[in-house]
């Protein structure tokens, strides 16, 4: 099933008198249950499209339609609703309020959402648990490894229930066990609970693990290839 | 969650937050005390002028309030002065003649009030016997020809002493001018040099004597009531008791005095507004680092679906809440000190002089009604809210993706 399709999509930035065209013409499927990276240099392009997804950012041509909804048509409040309700993001780093333990990060979007409290509680232990902190669930972020914030990260973008992940570098910031440690959590969420993820990365080990890897280059597709 | 967020959020730069805090309270603190010192200054400068001297209601010949001339008179006043005592709430009554003279020694004159008073009655109005100076003699209780108690200001102004003799003149009831010596055999000293100045007292009767009036005559009837009377009800009764009398309550007789302590509660408003105002900058100020330091946060907040009202209402909330200790702490301290100066007082020394002339005491008993602290929650409430509005605006204007991106 496809859940995002990609259209013609370009963006430019007007930067001064200079126009940067990160993103150019790039045309995209994604299907439910996908597990893919995009790679590329730096400066290629890779947030620009993934922010483009996730709605975070305005094309300046093209469109994106999620899940049958043309996301370029939704006003600025309704977007904000449509992410909340539709995308889970981990991002590099700040990911997390730093005031809340890890359980009521997690708990604090399905609070969004308007969950009773008890089906906040309860999916939010379950969630650490599958990421493997379930003995953490009240540290605050500050006292957790970056590793482990993280997997906070991932606990708290499937609280939503999205339709799917986007992480931009989720383990940039990581160290090469930490990043392993994530990369097989996501990848056991995508195969035990068909989540889709669609994250960008510079790590050779990252891309191993990936099932489709988009290579961008110049703002432009250079291959798509599904192992 | 928003409102769980927001007070833990207050305490996440502990020592920013404590020294605005810091600030808030102290600001408060030295508003509210001294707006308690004023209002404690007015309430008794009002107190001491109603009780050193013009009483809550005085009852007069309406020409003789006009001209001072002692033929305006009250005829009959004994009878008067019973049926008065007779309304409920009145305590106490003196009947005083009273006349327009002059005061003079070797040294000078001055114009002055002669009040002839019945001693005993008169020490159930005023206070006057209260404020006989140490070692200055006694409130009619010396033996002696004539006595007459006057002010120390006015013996200073005189050049007179205890058992100086002090020449009075004044008008007799035959329009004649009489020139008598009276002894002083007591010296007084209020907080109200004006008054104090202006006014002597004598026997009514050597008074009457020397004037020629009957002792049952008189210009003045001055009348204290009760605490929990009325005093609006007693003027109209007594108004019925006689309609050709001009009876005036202590707001009537000094409006200013009056109107003084009106002005003080609005003064008092707009100078805790004006702190206010002072520490909601110091507060935007905060908040703004406050959102400054957060952009990634907020752009974060926003990137997963936070709405922009939501944010708002965040850091609306982190204001109030910071405002609000700070306003607690403050008000809480100012309480127990005013609660505690009630008790002992406040001497300004060496602000005594300046003091005086307005008719202030000099020891000021700090008070403050309760209700004005519901007022200052409400308005310490509405500056944070008024103090969040432009930070949380600059908060709303952040774009998530360049919050992410951004090096802060
Ligand atoms: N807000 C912006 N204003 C101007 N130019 C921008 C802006 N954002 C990105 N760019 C430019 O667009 C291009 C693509 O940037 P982008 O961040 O998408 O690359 P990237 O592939 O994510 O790089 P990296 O691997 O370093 O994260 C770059 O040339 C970048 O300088
Ligand atoms: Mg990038």
């Amino acid at each position: 099933m496809k859940i995002i399709e990609v259209k013609n999509l370009n963006k430019i930035y007007h930067e001064g008198e200079i126009n940067v065209h990160a993103v150019r013409g790039i045309d995209l499927v994604i299907e439910q249950g996908e597990f893919t990276a995009i790679v590329g240099p730096s400066g290629s392009g890779k947030t620009t499209l993934l922010n483009m997804i996730g709605g975070l950012d305005n094309p300046t041509e093209g469109e994106i339609v999620i899940d049958e909804i043309n996301i370029g048509n939704l006003k600025s409040s309704q977007l904000t609703d449509f992410r909340m309700k539709n995308i889970g993001f981990v991002f590099q780093a700040y990911n997390l309020i730093p005031v809340l333990t890890a359980k009521e990060n997690v708990e604090f979007i399905m609070h969004l959402q308007g969950k009773s409290k008890k089906e906040r509680a309860d999916r939010a232990i379950q969630l650490l648990e599958e990421v493997g902190l379930g003995e953490r669930v009240n540290s605050r972020p500050s006292k957790l490894s970056g590793g482990q914030q993280q997997r906070v990260a991932v606990a708290r973008a499937l609280a939503s229930k999205p339709k799917f992940i986007l992480a931009d570098e989720p383990t940039a910031n990581l160290d090469s066990e930490s990043t392993a440690n994530l990369l097989d959590i996501m990848e056991k969420l995508n195969r035990e609970e068909n989540i889709t993820f669609i994250f960008s990365t510079h790590d050779a080990r990252v891309v191993n693990k990936a099932r489709r890897v988009i290579t961008i280059d110049d703002g432009k597709i250079m291959s798509d290839i599904t192992k | 969650m928003l409102l769980s967020i927001a007070w833990k959020n207050v305490w996440r730069n502990k020592l920013r937050s404590l020294i605005v805090i810091i600030a808030i309270s102290l600001g408060l603190v030295g508003g509210i005390f001294s707006a308690a010192v004023m209002k404690g200054a007015a309430k008794d400068g009002v107190r001491g002028m109603i009780d050193n001297y013009i009483s809550e209601i005085q009852i007069h010949q309406p020409l003789f309030k006009l001209n001072n001339e002692t033929k305006y008179h009250i005829k009959n006043s004994n009878e008067f002065e019973k049926n008065i005592k007779n309304i409920e709430g009145v305590k106490s009554v003196s009947s005083r003649l009273k006349v327009t003279g002059m005061a003079s020694s070797a040294n000078s004159a001055v114009g002055v009030s002669i009040n002839g008073i019945n001693p005993e009655q008169e020490k159930l109005v005023t206070t006057i016997y209260k404020n006989i100076l140490d070692s200055s003699g006694t409130y009619f209780e010396t033996k002696s020809r004539n006595p007459a108690i006057i002010s120390k200001r006015l013996a200073e102004k005189l050049k007179l002493r205890l058992r100086s003799k002090i020449i009075l003149t004044f008008p007799t009831s035959d329009g004649s001018q009489i020139e008598t010596a009276f002894k002083i055999i007591g010296v007084f000293k209020t907080t109200n040099s004006t008054y104090d100045k202006l006014n002597i007292y004598v026997n009514k009767s050597d008074l009457a004597r020397l004037t020629g009036y009957s002792e049952d005559v008189s210009q003045e009837i001055a009348i204290r009531i009760n605490k929990e009377a009325s005093i609006d009800s007693i003027k109209s009764k007594i108004s019925k008791n006689d309609s050709t009398l001009l009876v005036e309550t202590w707001k009537d007789l000094v409006p200013t005095l009056a109107m003084s302590s009106g002005i003080m509660d609005q003064m008092i408003l707009v100078f805790l507004i004006i702190i206010l105002m002072a520490l909601g900058f110091g507060i935007v100020n905060t908040m703004l680092m406050v959102v400054l330091e957060r952009i990634k946060e907020i752009g974060m907040l926003m990137a997963v679906g936070m709405s922009k009202i939501r944010i708002f209402f965040m850091i609306m909330f982190e204001t109030i809440f910071l405002s609000l200790v700070g306003g607690v702490i403050g008000m809480s301290i100012s309480a127990v000190l005013i609660g505690y100066y009630n008790i002992n007082g406040i001497t300004f020394s060496g602000l005594d002089e300046a003091f005086e002339k307005f008719g202030y005491p000099t020891t000021i008993y700090p008070e403050l009604e309760p209700t004005v602290y519901f007022t200052l929650s409400f308005l310490i409430i509405l500056t944070g809210i008024i103090a969040s509005i432009y930070p949380a605006r600059k908060a709303l204007k952040l774009n998530p993706v360049e919050a992410l991106r951004s090096d802060a």
